[in-house]
Parts: structure tokens; C-alpha cells; sequence
């Protein structure tokens, strides 16, 4: 038991750090960097959750995939460090305290909600909660329609990415500035 | 570990993100802010997925992931091709919209 709550400190301190990085680190190229530590302890919460199959999904999908493809745009388009000298702005300025606030919000209303069940470890799970084999069962049973959604929604989002960053005959490259 | 813990930390990670996405100015790391932010949606979803011992919240994450991959693929696409034509990769520059 005290190993779990362990693991959880652990991993809820690099999410929260990674986290921070992304928002703080000014070299883009870093802020991916940190965004892959994130996921990476993100998957340890999903794990300490009972979501294995998701947890496999987050590494391999997001932190894998996903961030290479970070990577290489920002190869691509060079790291171009945000100018600390600029004005930030009204939106800049404020952004933060939203944010503080907004925590604080949440936090309230999380903590003062009459959900008791929050307050336990969750209900009792048989053992193969979360494994591949039922989120595969949940995914063509009860779940079909948002499955082939999404798979739709994928093809669409492929054709339009090779749409956008294609290059366009008869078009100079500075074309609308 | 009480499933209040859990929803905690993804509402710290939620508020990190959306303070990234007001602040930052290159369109790439707003588009990590989004993703942290989903992230946070994903960590709720499977935190009350366990509170209450159904699957369904499982599947909910695996489909904002979907969504989270097509975001980042649309976006980047957008930034490539802001790059190509030698725009400033900069939100703030991109105000040609506002009206």
C-alpha cells in the first residue's frame, strides 16, 4: 500500500514539473522535451488507476509517436525563442492569475462536491478492469459508433494536414503576407 | 489512493495548461499547452472511470487522445505552412482574422 502512495507522489510531482516546464522553458525544443517527462508520469497515474491499456496507449501513441512529430517540426521550423523583452500584453499579464485562480476554482468545487465515493479508493474492480481485452469488447460493443467517429475523424484530419502543409502549384511560397 | 488526489493534480495540470495558452506566443508551444490540457480531461476521466469500477471512461480517453492526434496533426500542418510562407510564427502576429 505505501509503495502505491509512493509511486503516486512520484509521479504526480514529474507530471506537475513537466507540466511546468512546458508553460516555463523558453527553448520550444525543451518544452517537447518536458511534455514527453509529463506523459511519461502521466502513464504511471494511469497505471496506479487500473487503466493499463491506456496507460500502454499513452507511451506508445502520445509520448512515442505524437512527440516525434513535435520534434521534427520544431527541427523544421527552427526553435524561435519567445522575446522576453516584449510586452506581454493585457492577456499575458493576466493569464496567470486567471490560471491561479481558476486552480483554486477547481480545487473548491472538487473537494467541496457531496460525491463520497471520492473520498475512497473507487468501488471494487474485478480483475481484468482495464486490460485490452475488455476496453477491446467496450470498443465494438457498447461503443461502436464513437470508434468508427473517430476512425473517420482521423482520415479526415490525415487529408487535411497533407492538404495545409503541401505546396501549392501556381502559388509562390510568400503568397499572402 | 483516494480518487480525490488524482482529480486534484489533473486540475493543477489543467490550470498550467491554460496559463500556457494565454501566455506563450509561439503557436508550437500553445499547441503543447493544449495538449496538457486534454492530458488533465484524460486524468479525470479515468480517475472517475475507477471511482465508479466502469470501462466507459477508458474509452472516453482513448477517444480524446483520437482527438488530441488530430488536433496536433491539423496544427502542425498549419505551422508548416506558415513557416513555408515565411509568416512569423508568432499568435500574436496572425491577427488578420480579427475584425
Amino acid at each position: 500500500m505505501w509503495f502505491e502512495d509512493l509511486m503516486f507522489f512520484v509521479a504526480a510531482a514529474l507530471a506537475l514539473a513537466g507540466a511546468f516546464g512546458v508553460v516555463v522553458l523558453r527553448n520550444p525544443f525543451y518544452s517537447v522535451l518536458s511534455l514527453v517527462v509529463h506523459l511519461i508520469a502521466l502513464a504511471i497515474l494511469f497505471l496506479l488507476l487500473h487503466a493499463q491499456f491506456i496507460a500502454a496507449a499513452q507511451v506508445v501513441v502520445y509520448a512515442g509517436a505524437v512527440m516525434v512529430l513535435y520534434v521534427f517540426v520544431v527541427a523544421y521550423v527552427g526553435g524561435v525563442e519567445d522575446d522576453r523583452d516584449r510586452d506581454p500584453g493585457v492577456v499575458g499579464q493576466l493569464g496567470p492569475l486567471f490560471a491561479l485562480f481558476l486552480a483554486v476554482e477547481l480545487v473548491i468545487a472538487l473537494l467541496g462536491t457531496g460525491l463520497s465515493a471520492l473520498d475512497t479508493g473507487g468501488a471494487e474492480i474485478e480483475a481484468g478492469f482495464g486490460s485490452p481485452a475488455e476496453i477491446g469488447e467496450l470498443l465494438l460493443r457498447k461503443m461502436l459508433v464513437p470508434f468508427e467517429a473517430a476512425s473517420f475523424l482521423l482520415l479526415v484530419a490525415a487529408v487535411g494536414a497533407v492538404v495545409l502543409a503541401r505546396k501549392r502549384r501556381g502559388l509562390p511560397d510568400e503568397g499572402i503576407v | 489512493m483516494d480518487v480525490a488526489w488524482f482529480l486534484v493534480v489533473s486540475a493543477l495540470i489543467f490550470c498550467i495548461g491554460a496559463a500556457g495558452v494565454l501566455t506563450r506566443r509561439n503557436p508550437l508551444v500553445v499547441l503543447l499547452c493544449l495538449e496538457l490540457m486534454l492530458n488533465a480531461g484524460n486524468l479525470a476521466l479515468i480517475s472517475f472511470s475507477r471511482m465508479h469500477g466502469s470501462g466507459d471512461g477508458q474509452i472516453f480517453a482513448l477517444i480524446v487522445m483520437v482527438i488530441a492526434a488530430c488536433e496536433v496533426v491539423v496544427g502542425l500542418g498549419l505551422i508548416v505552412g506558415m513557416y513555408r510562407r515565411r509568416l512569423p510564427v508568432d499568435v500574436d502576429a496572425m491577427s488578420e482574422l480579427r475584425g
